[in-house]
């Protein structure tokens, strides 16, 4: 590990558990639970906001010093808005498909507020090479939930993954359908994302007894 | 007419915004501990909704579409006649929108504080949260993406969505209030138990997908056009589901 301290290894991995995004610091949830029907859109949206949150820390971090603290959020804003427009036109010329699927959701990226969150917490006050760090780790720790809440909802809801199907074929009864196995059809509906991330929580604070609420 | 109560009913109940499409749950799961702060937060999003998703509508018509610039020249009636009939700028709708939304947060939050400080009291701290808050871009990215044909009818859709908002972060408030005098298991209380209570009120409001179709016809187009992988099963299984809560 020549290329990163301690202090930086930490930088990206405290946001894969302790510090997750969306478990912990309860960001970014808007777009995390619509796209999760299937792996593969889930996958493409934790791309896309590791690209524009490493980025985009960088840049805001590289502007710190210049930025007027009364205008900051439309600053932050246009420089999200810029890199995700990127996401948004090279998706639609490389995977055209999958950026129908997502619709509206790659455009709320803008506001997802994991990207503020980080821009105002993180890079307005460290250097450029840190807040890259601090960008991905984020972005991998939102990722890390999308794919596995994708991974199940794929899984028990189609039984497919990335549109294989590895659990047989349910009109043919081959594979586990053939001893009497049914597809879940209520997990690609939206409100089970809720519910799988609500029990996602529930396990990873069980795990850990520090992360409990006190309410 | 008939189309306006069509699409106030259904941006309320059938496409809420938080229980059909996860749009604001930041601020949703932030600010819901409290039935009056949510009110608060809830009355600021209608009105925001309500004065960006119109704005919003017309610069779409007006600049971003396809052959959107063909006023320039005088030829909206006609916009193939128009030197700007190519000029496609639609990629430039997301900072157009989020620019718009910022602005009038930041003009609105100015004007209430002149004119009706105890208005301003009550909103004031939510108005800038409301900036970065998903319900409000996604109102207008949902308006563009969906084709809303006239002003009217977008007026009519960002208030209703807005009041879809409203109704779900106070039902939320209101549970909260009470569940805190239930003992839930210890990793699940604040966000794991919340999470879970609105799972299953986004089921309950899913009975109310049939409410337009009457539970038979395909659902009505504007609302098959967005995310194919998420809504198209929805549809589905509502259709199947709501002769059943009917006869219950």
């Amino acid at each position: 590990m020549g290329l990163l301290s301690k202090k930086d290894t930490r930088l990206i991995l405290d946001p894969l558990a302790d510090d997750n995004p969306i478990t912990i610091q309860v960001l970014g949830i808007c777009s995390a639970l619509a796209i999760t029907a299937q792996l593969k859109p889930s996958i493409v949206m934790a791309v896309s906001v590791i690209f524009v949150l490493g980025l985009g820390n960088v840049v805001i971090s590289l502007m710190r010093n210049i930025i007027p603290s009364k205008i900051r959020i439309i600053v932050q804003l246009i420089v999200v808005a810029t890199l995700v427009i990127i996401v948004d036109q090279v998706l639609k010329a490389f995977a055209y498909e999958l950026s129908k699927e997502l619709s509206v959701f790659i455009g709320l990226i803008i506001t997802n507020c994991i990207i503020m969150g980080r821009f105002e917490a993180f890079a307005l006050g460290n250097g450029p090479w840190k807040s890259f760090l601090d960008g991905v780790g984020n972005a991998l720790g939102y990722g890390v939930i999308l794919i596995i809440v994708g991974f199940f909802r794929e899984l028990l809801g189609s039984g497919t993954l990335f549109g294989f199907k590895v659990l047989g074929d349910s009109v043919e009864k081959t594979g586990l359908y053939a001893i009497g196995y049914e597809n879940n059809g209520f997990m690609v509906l939206p409100p089970m994302a809720l519910i799988v991330v609500g029990i996602i929580i529930w396990v990873q604070r069980s795990r850990n007894s520090a992360l409990i609420e006190e309410n | 007419m008939l189309e306006h109560i069509e699409l106030f009913f259904k941006s309320i109940f059938v496409d809420n915004m938080v229980f059909a499409y996860f749009l604001g749950m930041c601020s949703y799961l932030a600010v819901s501990k409290k039935v009056s702060t949510a009110v608060g937060l809830g009355a600021a999003v209608i009105f925001v909704l309500t004065v960006t998703v119109p704005l919003n509508w017309f610069l779409d018509q007006y600049i971003l579409q396809p052959g959107a610039l063909a006023w320039l020249d005088g030829n909206r009636e006609t916009p193939e006649l128009s030197a700007y009939a190519d000029y496609d700028l639609s990629f430039l709708s997301f900072i157009l929108f989020i620019a718009t939304i910022a602005t009038m947060v930041q003009l609105v939050e100015i004007i209430v504080e002149k004119f009706s400080p105890s208005l301003y009291n009550s909103l004031g701290i939510f108005l800038p949260l409301i900036a970065v808050n998903c319900a409000i871009l996604g109102g207008s990215l949902f308006m563009q993406s969906r084709e809303i044909e006239t002003a009217a009818l977008a007026l009519n859709y960002g208030f209703s969505s807005g009041i879809g908002w409203f109704l779900a972060i106070v039902a939320i408030a209101a549970i909260r209030e009470k569940i805190r005098y239930s003992n839930v298991p210890a990793p699940l209380r604040g966000l794991g138990i919340t999470f879970i209570i609105t799972g299953l009120m986004a089921i309950g409001f899913m009975s109310f997908g049939g409410m337009l179709t009457g539970g038979e016809d395909a659902p009505p187009a504007p609302q098959a056009q967005t995310s194919q992988t998420t809504i198209q099963p929805a549809i589905e299984k509502e259709i199947e589901t709501t002769p059943l809560v009917v006869s219950e």
